[in-house]
């Protein structure tokens, strides 16, 4: 009888080896990709524990530690043999005490090395400032005119000129910063030094320009139609409606773009290193060279000792950047899950 | 408000905005028109073959185009599989609920927005200091480093975990797009969960994948900072032999040419060139994604 | 609340029945402690006002109810009085033998051939002769053979709605099920398409046990030999078809069938 052998077949529960397998593999690997995250956090931050210890141990795992180098691009052996030696015994005086972080003096490659991440911090924050205040307005209101009044053939002629932005290499927007931009800008404001904080801002603006402008124009287009449509028919013309309906309500969200603008900003590398100048000033003048926290890590860590105090304070500034930016994609994901939130129940 | 008033004031407010729209578009054109002009006479066939001579101030740059090439390979084969799993696990196997899938997302959401410098650095804590002296020590132990140093491998796969939330997200993207009716069909045909996943789903979001797999792609091909301290050398005389080695890069030689050359005026036209053949490879990743992103649209709507 | 009417039917054997059968969706109480029969060879309708819980209902008699988070699943659904819900069944082994027509038209993005294929394939059957054989049986069966039979390559979604429907029809029936669900088959299709499904339903219950939920009382009345009437996750009547919309024994289902709500 056919009935029986249905419900005898389907009674016994199979073993399938290639089902099993497939879940604990795939499982395993999202387990996997996890844990690397994880690992990311905790070797980053591992790296700078040895400043907040005693200063003689410090000196003590020196010894014991390797003394091998790359890259030869600063120092000679000899010369670098002898920063080594003095570096010790100064950390071994001193140790990085807090008072010598908070200095104002980035000096760490010299017979009393200075660690005074201020000149760093006014760096990252004046370029990045200068970047921001470009790339948003230029960001804000391309994304306006292409939510809210483009015809759809400049719609579909400017979206890949912003995927083509976005997929410029720093390192060629920092290229053309440091041989093109640099000269126009000294030249068109007769400026003392070539490159400079303002150089490097204007450079690090193409970068934060695609940020600002897809997410902003994200918001924009899910500003939902009955807003717009009810100030229509209220007799607003286009204009009205976006500038007074249609902005205001994407806020939350081009106030997120802007803080996620400032996140790339603050965390580029190759395009302030290339660009600014890296002097570590701490002058207010936007025209002055500066050195940022990114650039100085990209700068000095190839040629530190491991396990150095200067090693170990690169990691911290490191591990600043990281919970700077970890801290602004929070806020920003605050705002769109805001914005969210709203449309939501708006609908 | 009269009539003219709010036209001027309607004019003003349509060609502001339309003014910075195209404002990037000017920028594109000038930054890729520069290049092209600045790179295009280097750009010959000894350039893109050749060794770099006479103290990198002329002869080609292959070493660099075979080490990016190499970097993008080891860093794809390392991490689309990874993040491929990743997320038909996020999106097919683990539940609602499931605490793992929660933490795997905020993971990949705090991630993304972790500066490239910071991966760098974790590339040098991890792998270098940690994974390979680790080696070196228990394997070796003769008081040399082997796998304790930066090289092609340790910096491959510090680009790996870079793009892996590009790769994750832009999968379990692309498996959204399969609808649940699929599924459901296969399913109540009695097929398993993983024959579905295999014959319905990943069949269904295969151009999804793919472009994800190139943008995470290009996005490896085109970052310098994590692999400045991790692998990428100034300059070699032969192209690396194995993963222990280091390698030249692209986006790094620009920078080393540009920034510490000797004579950096006489290789304007090097750093050019080279800066050309980056833009040029990045484009073509790009550009791939973008059609096959297109073909995607189009299918879906018909 | 639901009695048992129907002691003069003619009836053939029981091949589904569910006991006490409540179905949960987080909070939601869907189905409320639902018993019913449902007799081998015979189509029999769920019909009632939309949101009533009769696709739930359908949906739970092959599973698929576990699909969805947060479901939880109540009572006994017995399958020639095994429960379908107890912990050693297998559900693929059980999803092979109950094969589902969905409201929306599903082929895969493949062939027709493809399609009808997939299931023998995934049962491991790889041999060309006995798939072209199934394929074509079984598209024969959904009466579509005629209409394809020069085009088995073409994309199965190119097919009209009614074309699709009847493809995913013989896609179900290549795997050989013996009990058939739909859940309103037609509901998405013009009436010369409606017309040739329930055709095809009234064909196919001479070799196949079919559950048919429909919103369409006409629909219910032409092809059902028993009617099923659910309002609010319960369920109101049960009995045969030309009963039900005769006279109807509950108030509420006169009401409904006469279009007084719903």
């Amino acid at each position: 009888m056919q009935p029986k052998k249905i419900t005898n077949t389907m009674m016994k529960k199979r073993f399938r080896l290639s089902e099993f397998l497939a879940e604990k593999l795939i499982t395993a690997t999202a387990f996997m990709s996890f844990t690397f995250i994880v690992l990311i956090f905790i070797f980053v931050f591992r790296e700078t524990l040895p400043i907040f210890s005693a200063p003689d141990e410090i000196a003590a795992t020196e010894e014991l530690g390797e003394q091998e180098t790359y890259g030869n691009i600063v120092l000679t052996d000899a010369e670098r043999a002898v920063e080594e030696k003095q570096n010790k015994s100064i950390a071994a005086e001193e140790g990085v005490t807090a008072k010598n972080l908070a200095g104002d003096r980035w000096q760490p490659i010299s017979g009393k090395p200075k660690y005074g991440l201020l000149p760093l911090i006014i760096g990252s924050l004046k370029v990045s400032l200068i970047a921001v205040l470009l790339a948003a307005p230029i960001g804000i209101l391309a994304a306006l005119f292409t939510a809210a009044f483009a015809p759809k053939w400049a719609k579909e002629a400017l979206k890949p000129m912003i995927e083509i932005l976005a997929g410029f290499p720093s390192v060629v927007i920092g290229f053309f910063a440091l041989v093109v931009l640099a000269t126009f800008i000294q030249d068109f404001f007769g400026l003392e030094y070539r490159l400079n904080a303002f150089v490097g801002g204007v450079a690090l603006s193409l970068a934060v320009i695609p940020i600002i402008f897809t997410i902003s124009e994200d918001a924009i287009s899910a500003v939902p139609k009955s807003l717009t449509e009810a100030s229509l028919a209220l007799g607003a013309t286009k204009w009205q409606t976006a500038l007074k309906v249609v902005l205001p309500a994407a806020t939350p969200g081009i106030f997120a773009s802007v803080i996620l603008g400032v996140g790339r900003a603050f965390g580029e590398t190759m395009i302030v290193l290339m660009a600014t100048g890296n002097a570590a000033l701490t002058s207010a003048d936007p025209f002055e060279p500066v050195r940022t926290m990114s650039a100085t890590i990209g700068a000095e860590m190839a040629e530190v000792v491991f396990g150095e105090t200067h090693y170990n304070v690169l990691f911290l500034i490191g591990s600043i950047l990281f919970l700077f930016t970890f801290t602004l994609n929070a806020i920003a994901e605050i705002f769109v899950r805001q914005r969210l939130m709203k449309k939501f129940s708006g609908n | 408000m009269t009539i003219t008033k709010r036209k001027i004031l309607g004019t003003i407010a349509y060609t502001v905005p339309a003014f910075f729209a195209l404002v990037i578009v000017a920028i594109v054109l000038f930054v890729m028109t520069y290049i092209v002009i600045g790179g295009w006479d280097s750009l010959t066939m000894d350039f893109l073959l050749g060794s770099p001579e006479e103290g990198m101030t002329k002869g080609g740059i292959f070493p660099a185009i075979f080490g990016t090439f190499l970097l993008v390979v080891i860093m794809s084969l390392a991490g689309v599989p990874v993040g491929t799993f990743t997320a038909i696990y996020l999106s097919e196997y683990a539940s609602q609920k499931s605490i793992l899938a929660r933490l795997i997302r905020f993971a990949v959401n705090t991630l993304a927005g972790v500066p490239a410098i910071v991966f760098g650095l974790f590339g040098l804590g991890f792998f270098i200091q940690f994974v390979g002296a680790g080696v070196d020590k228990t394997l070796y132990n003769d008081g040399m480093l082997h796998w304790g140093q930066p090289n092609i491998l340790w910096a491959s796969l510090t680009m790996a975990l870079l793009t892996l939330p590009v790769v994750i997200v832009a999968v379990e993207e692309a498996i959204k797009t399969v609808p649940r009716e699929l599924r459901e069909a296969s399913l109540a045909l009695g097929a398993t969960k993983w024959q579905t996943i295999r014959k319905v789903v990943i069949p269904n979001s295969i151009t999804g994948m793919l472009t994800g797999g190139i943008l995470a792609v290009s996005r490896g091909a085109g970052e310098v900072a994590p692999i400045l301290f991790t692998g990428a050398a100034y300059f070699l005389p032969h192209l690396p032999s194995g993963l222990s080695d280091q390698f030249m890069e692209l986006g790094y030689h620009i920078y080393i040419m540009a920034t510490q050359s000797p004579d950096v005026e006489a290789t304007r036209g090097i750093q050019y060139a080279t800066t050309l053949v980056l833009l040029l490879l990045t484009f073509a990743l790009n550009f791939s994604a973008i059609f096959l992103r297109y073909r995607l649209r189009k299918r879906i709507i018909t | 609340m639901y009695s048992h009417s129907y002691t003069t039917m003619k009836t053939t054997e029981i091949r589904l029945k569910t006991e006490g059968l409540n179905i949960y969706y987080g909070q939601k109480h869907a189905i409320k402690n639902v018993n019913l029969e449902v007799f081998t060879n015979r189509v029999t309708a769920l019909i009632g006002p939309s949101g009533c819980g009769k696709s739930t209902y359908l949906r739970a008699f092959n599973r698929m109810n576990d699909l969805i988070e947060n479901t939880r699943v109540d009572g006994q659904v017995l399958l020639d009085g095994v429960n379908i819900y107890d912990r050693q069944v297998d559900v693929v082994e059980l999803r092979k033998k109950i094969g589902m027509i969905f409201q929306k038209s599903n082929p895969f993005p493949k062939s027709i051939f493809e399609n009808v294929a997939y299931g023998p394939r995934i049962n491991g059957m790889n041999d060309k002769k006995k798939l072209e054989e199934i394929v074509q049986r079984s598209l024969k069966q959904a009466a579509l053979w005629d209409e394809v039979k020069d085009d088995l390559g073409k994309s199965g979604l190119s097919l009209s709605g009614g074309q699709q429907q009847r493809l995913c029809i013989a896609r179900a029936l290549a795997v050989d099920p013996e009990i058939l669900l739909m859940d309103e088959p037609a509901s998405a299709l013009d009436p010369i398409a409606t017309a040739k499904i329930e055709e095809l339903v009234y064909e196919l219950k001479n070799s196949y046990t079919i559950v048919i939920v429909t919103h369409n009382m006409q629909q219910a009345a032409r092809v059902s030999d028993y009617t099923a009437f659910f309002y609010m996750g319960e369920l109101i009547e049960f009995d045969e078809t030309k009963k039900i919309f005769t006279v109807p024994a509950k108030k509420q289902t006169e009401d409904y069938i006469t279009g007084r709500f719903g």
